[in-house]
């Protein structure tokens, strides 16, 4: 299960909104806990995909360290990512699946004409042949299982 | 020459949840065989089906890319540290 409180998921549809058309994309910051994985901030990053960010994004290892740094001097973990497909369903692509890497929590959000909806998250599973879906629990008491919005 | 191995954490659960491991190698490639062949699992996470090492894994010696160096060729010293660092990438399907 993925923690995000109110402020976290509007700065994440937010920063979609931004961008759009384009995609955003960021660093999730958090704990995992017993009950589930925190996020407790957010890292906002610069797509790094000028030739098509329309459609694709991308966090350069220089971004990914900085990231981390981040992290560590929050006493934090990188937890996950986020970012958005504009004009396209909050659903990770085989693109997605194909570049994703193991443990971490991948949020999509779905904005559509620049309007941001439905906000998911994702685990690679171990076999990499598919995202799971998991499960987002915040402060707006969606129920089980229900695309966040 | 002895290397020390840095695992990312998102790949720590396929390497007995280790942060970083030590080997006695004399390249780059030689270093991620050993790493492959005790962790097994790690495997497909790093490499593609037909063993090129993937593009969104980055591998660095010390604090130089591996690309700009000789790649897998690209000989160890005595205390160099090996780094596999993430880039993300992904996108919509259109």
């Amino acid at each position: 299960m993925l923690i995000v409180n109110k402020e976290i998921a509007q700065a994440i549809r937010g920063h979609g909104a931004r961008d759009y058309p384009n995609e955003t994309c960021g660093a999730m910051l958090g704990l995992d806990r017993a009950e589930g994985r925190e996020v407790r901030t957010l890292f906002p990053l610069t797509n790094r995909r000028d030739d098509s960010p329309r459609n694709r994004f991308s966090i350069t290892a220089e971004d990914f360290r900085a990231a981390e740094r981040a992290a560590k001097d929050q006493g934090l973990d990188l937890v996950g990512w986020y970012h958005s497909h504009p004009d396209h369903p909050a659903k990770p692509s085989e693109y997605d699946r194909e570049h994703a890497w193991p443990w971490y929590s991948y949020v999509i959000v779905s904005v559509a004409s620049g309007e941001p909806r439905d906000m998911t998250s994702w685990l690679l599973s171990e076999d990499r042949s598919h995202f799971e879906p998991e499960e987002i629990a915040s402060l707006m008491s969606a129920p089980p299982g229900t695309a966040h919005r | 020459m002895a290397v020390k191995l840095e695992i990312p954490t998102a790949l720590r659960q396929f390497a007995g949840k280790q942060a970083s491991v030590e080997f006695n190698a004399a390249t780059v490639g030689d270093a991620l065989k050993q790493l492959t062949g005790i962790y097994a699992d790690l495997r497909k996470h790093l490499y593609t089906d037909d063993g090129r090492i993937r593009s969104f894994v980055n591998i660095y010696v010390n604090d130089e890319d591996i690309r700009y160096l000789q790649k897998e060729n690209t000989p160890i010293k005595d205390g160099d540290t090996i780094s596999i660092v993430p880039s993300i990438a992904g996108g919509a399907n259109l």
